[in-house]
Order: C-alpha cells, then structure tokens, then sequence
C-alpha cells in the first residue's frame, strides 16, 4: 500500500479513506433527508402517545395532532398513579405485584439456570447429550404451550390456611411465578451455558492444579467471569416477568393481583371509557422502567446474549 | 501441590469426565430438573394425556370427576374445523400463520440492511446518533407497542388516519371524513386478488417498525467486519458499486444475517401480542395465530381437553419448522465456508 503511494498519486480509494468526512454536499443533504424521514416514522408512535399524555383529561379523545397539546397539563399521570382502572389499586399496587412476579422469576431461574449451565459447559456425565436435548426442545415451545396444563394442575392445589383464609395456587402471584419459571428456566440455562462456552479454561485449569474442588472453581472463578451473562439474563427475565400477560390474564382473578400489563389491557377494552390520555399516560410510566435500562445498557445487553456469541 | 498427589484422580481426568465427576454433576443439575421437571416437563406430559380427554370447565373443582377419554375426537375435530367455536378455520390459520412470518421477516431483514448500510455510508454526520435513535422501538415493551398501535389506528381518531388527512388530505384538498378507515376491522380485502384483510397489512407495518431495527443493529456488526482492503482492491480491478455491494457486503452479510432472520422467523410466527392486543384475531379470525387461538380456545371458550391438542399439534408444527430452519442454516453455513 504505502509503496504505491510513494510511487504515483494517491487512488481515489485511499484518499477516502484517509478523509473519513469526504462526501459531496448534495450526497450529504441527501442522506441527511432519508435519515432523518426515517428518525420520523421511528419516533412518530413514541411523540404521538407522549402527547396524548399530556391533553387534559375532560376531552377522552385527542382532536389533532401536535406534540404538546394546548392546555398541556400532568393531570392524566396524577389520575393514573392514583387509581388507573375501575380496580381499587393504584399504580405503585399494580406495580408491586409485577415486580413480584418479575424479581421472583428471574432470581429463581439464574440462580438455578447457572448450576445447571455450569454442568452442561463445564462437566462431564451420562445423558449430557440428551438432557441438553430435552431443554432445546423445550425451549422452542412458546409460552402459551404449557399455558393449559399449568392452569388445571395449580388449580389443584387449594387448602384451607389458617389466617389468610382459602388459598388457590393458580389464583396467586405466586402461581404466576411459577408458569413463568417453567418458560425462563429453560431460556437461562441455555444463554448461560452459551456463555459459559466462550469462557477459556486457562483460570479453572490453573485452578484445579492448585488443588481447588469443582465448588470452589465455581463459585471463585465462573460466577464472578459469568456476570455480564448473569446480568442480562436476569435482566431480560425480570422485562418478561414486569410486562407477561398470558398467565397473569388467565389466572388471576382478585383485583388486588392486578398487574400492569392487565391493568393496561383492561383501560384498552372496548367497555371501558378510560380517556387516552390516561391511557398513554400509563403506557408511559408502564414502558420507562425497562426502556430506561436497555437504552444505557444496550451494548452490554447485546454481548451477554448467548445469539450475539454466535454471531460473533 | 500435596493436594494433587492426594487427588484419586488429577485435574485433566477431571475435566474429561469420572465417577467423581458425574455424581458432582448431577448435584449442579439436580435443582434445574427438579423445577423442571415439576413445572414443565410433568405438565407437558399431562398436557398429552389431557388431549385425549374431553376436560373441561365441569373437570376444574378439586376432587371433580375425571375428564371422560375421547381417543383422538379433539385431534380429528381441530385438523378438520370442527369445533364449536365461530370462525376457526385450522388450514387458513396455518397458512395466514406461515404467510405472515415469512413476510415479515423479508422486509425486516431487506430494510434492516438497506438502513445499515446507509448508515455505514463513510462521512455520513450524526451516525452516532442515528443508531441510538433508531433502536427506541426494540426496547419499549411489546404489550405497550401493540396497544398503543391500536389506538393509532383507530378510525375516529387515531394517528394515522390524523396524518393521512393532515398530508395527503390537504395536499389533494380532500375532506378530513375520507379518512375513516377502519384499518383493524374492514372486512373487505383491500387488494382485491390477495386475499389478506387490511388488518394484516396494519400489522404488518407495525411489525415492520417494531422489526427493523435489531436486524439493522446484526447487519451493522457484520458490516463493521468487513476488512475495508477488499473494497479497494475491488476498486484497483475497476469493481462497479453495485459489484462490490453484491459480491463483498452481501456476501459477508449472509453469514450473519440468515441465522438472525431464522430466530426472527420463529420468535414473528409466534408473535401473540399483534395479534391479540390489535386486530383480537379479526376479521372474522383471519389474522388469528397459532398462538393466540390456542390462548383463545382454553382462555375464552374453556375447552381445555382440545387446546391440549391443540398445543401437541403446535408442538409437532414447531418441530417441523426448526427441523427445516436448521436445515437451511446448515445448508447455507456449508454455503459460505466453500
């Protein structure tokens, strides 16, 4: 390369390259303009809802479009965070109870998900093969498919407590919890393990020849490596956990189990006269937690999904 | 270094496998396949035994009577449309199921491309910004997406039908009331030929901005891989920009960009929330899928005994289609590595 510079001009090729902002005018306005329509449809849904947030709340429908509506006002959050739906529970209520569900699911599923990564990447036993199998075949079933199953088997175990009176497994947080284990668990042992793979044996090797156990390795030398991996997975668990409606929807029947995806499935339904700004004013608080979370920790979220080791 | 000579067996013998080993391992396994094996892989199994049976409502109360066995009634009556319930046509909904991933999958994956490789454009300004902007669809939650999109197109009010009076409307001085389309509802097809509903195609645009992105994200890594020398020894042999667009980027793009379109062809055929929250499967069912008549069969009509079935045939439909998906990955793996 640089012998050829030496000898005749610079090709056209390398100037380029070396001017890394070279492009004609007309070229840039040009791209500019299809960028920026682009921008426009991207944020054209996000500007809509923000706005239909803030319109007061006596009109239950917008009557144009513009980004901040005449009489812009936060009254529809205050109503929202009050008491979203004809439910007597308020935002922080509904919010609670996906948090629930949310944390409780994705702790369980890592923290079992990573002993059983480390077995499949790390050890070796009889059935590996067709266990790993087993969990492949699981997990290419969508949620929906262990959806009747779960309902009538939870529905089964009912007993009288003593103070909290008559206790349905299938009507309760906790049984919500579970049907979402069934699904995450496969999915976290199987990012984890993705994971766990890409990691070089050099640390364990050094680590067994000092003497250490297969625990000691584990919980010394894999864990603190398998955090990125660790993170995201219970991070993408906890956003499925915060935002499932399927067993939420089917199996909760008290109103103080309300979650906030049922809660804004509900303000959506052709019965109620919910106004939109309530609506869109929910959708926002509703979107932000895990919205906020992924745009920061995008390139980290990326790295430690077990398709982005296989990508490369 | 004492504790290796008291080791029974060294690190290396360890690592390769051994009693010891294997009995260490189940312990690590253990807690996973007990979960599981409680709260999947059981219910899987009573899933099969329940699709054979007639369970229903009546079944559900503690200590009920069991469900009467049917044999395979529920099978035969889902394969051939004849359940109790209106508009459930089972070949249209594999067929409309199939149609509508494919579909959008090509445009996600073709637009996903274009739009990174305009952004990989060299000396194109606020790149950095672009790319941070265009991801804001991926990370809002699917739920809020879908509802927040039906609203948008809502006849009286909604977005879309706002804009299209507020551009094209003006533009060609036609009045605000041509623009009442019922674009989740309509029931006659707008291309008369195809015969998908509007609601499809609403869909479809919405799935299409939901779905570009990730794929724009995947495409611009594999374009960031590839080694800037091969353009220009392209260009050194007088390559067109059409030539070296086709037999580099592309070229280097397939290996990345056809696995990420067999995961999205697979996560889209069983997108429930488009379908559920938008269109609620209508017109007339015809943009129902897979998924959400199965959510649709025990949820709403109660009949738990055939969504059971319902739910192996799917089992049964996934399978076919990962066997096929890994086929053509391999395939075109073995493609790229001639």
């Amino acid at each position: 390369m640089a012998t050829i510079g030496l000898t005749r001009p610079l090709p056209r090729v390398a100037l380029r390259r070396a001017g890394r902002g070279r492009l004609s005018l007309p070229k840039q306005a040009f791209l500019q303009a299809l960028c920026i329509l682009i921008l426009l449809t991207v944020l054209f849904p996000i500007l809509w809802v923000f706005s239909l947030s803030l319109d007061p709340l006596n009109r239950s429908r917008p009557e144009g479009l513009s980004i901040i509506p005449s009489n812009a006002t936060l009254e529809a959050y205050e109503q929202v965070i009050r008491q979203p739906t004809n439910n007597p529970i308020s935002f922080l209520g509904l919010a609670a109870n996906s948090l629930k569900i949310a944390v409780g699911s994705s702790v369980v599923s890592v923290a079992i998900g990573v002993s059983a990564a480390y077995a499949f990447s790390r050890l070796r036993f009889r059935f590996r093969e067709a266990l790993m199998l087993t969990i492949l075949g699981v997990l290419m079933l969508p949620p929906v498919a262990t959806l009747t199953p779960l309902f009538v088997m939870l529905n089964q175990v009912q007993v009288d407590l003593p103070v909290l009176g008559q206790f349905n497994l299938r009507n309760s947080l906790l049984g919500v919890g579970l049907a979402i284990i069934s699904g995450l668990l496969p999915f976290a042992i199987w990012n984890l393990k993705g994971y766990l793979d890409t990691i070089p044996r050099d640390l364990e090797e050094a680590a067994w020849v000092d003497g250490a156990t297969t625990n000691q390795t584990f919980v010394r030398i894999i864990l603190p490596l398998a955090m990125p991996a660790i993170a995201v997975t219970g991070f993408l668990g906890f956003v499925g956990g915060w935002t499932e409606f399927y067993f939420s929807w089917m199996f909760l029947n008290k109103p103080d189990d309300q979650t906030l995806a049922m809660a804004l499935y509900s303000m959506q339904g052709q019965f109620t006269n919910t106004p939109w700004s309530a609506f869109s004013a929910f959708a926002i608080l509703f979107a932000i937690p895990p919205a906020v979370v992924y745009f920061f920790a995008q390139r980290w979220i990326t790295s430690g999904l077990a398709i982005g080791a296989v990508k490369g | 270094m004492t504790a290796i000579a008291v080791q029974p067996t060294g690190w290396r013998a360890r690592l390769m496998g051994g009693g010891r080993t294997a009995r260490i391992a189940y312990l690590y396994l253990v807690p996973a396949f007990l979960v599981m094996g409680v709260i999947t892989i059981y219910p899987l199994l009573f899933q099969v035994w329940m699709s054979f049976t007639d369970y229903g409502i009546q079944n559900l109360r503690a200590g009920s009577a069991p469900p009467n066995w049917v044999g395979l009634d529920n099978y035969v009556n889902v394969l051939t449309s004849q359940l109790a319930i209106p508009n459930f046509h089972f070949v249209r909904l594999i067929l409309y199921n199939i149609w509508w991933a494919i579909s959008n999958v090509v445009i996600h994956v073709v637009l996903g491309v274009a739009i990174a490789v305009l952004l990989h454009t060299p000396g194109l300004r606020f790149k950095r910004f672009y790319r941070a902007l265009f991801i804001l669809p991926v990370i809002i939650p699917p739920i809020i997406v879908a509802t927040v999109w039906k609203n948008m197109y809502d006849p009286q009010d909604g977005a879309i039908n706002q804009l299209l009076a507020g551009t094209i409307g003006v533009l060609f001085r036609m009045p605000p009331e041509m623009f009442r389309i019922d674009w989740l509802r309509q029931v006659e097809d707008p291309i008369p030929f195809i015969p998908l509903p509007l609601a499809y195609y609403a869909m479809l645009i919405t799935n299409t901005w939901l779905g570009w992105p990730l794929n724009s994200v995947v495409a611009t890594g594999a374009l960031q891989a590839i080694p800037q020398e091969l353009y220009e020894s392209a260009e050194m042999d007088g390559a067109s920009g059409w030539q070296k667009f086709r037999y580099i980027t592309i070229a280097y793009l397939r290996p990345a960009m056809i696995p990420y379109a067999i995961y999205g062809f697979v996560i889209t055929f069983n997108l429930f929330h488009l379908a559920y929250f938008m269109s609620a499967g209508g017109p007339f069912g015809r943009t129902e899928l897979l998924v959400t008549q199965a959510y649709r069969l025990v949820n709403e009509q109660r009949l738990y005994g055939v969504g059971a079935s319902f739910a192996v045939i799917m089992f049964f439909i996934l399978l076919a289609i990962t066997l096929v998906t890994n086929r053509i990955a391999k395939a075109t793996r073995s493609y790229t590595e001639v």
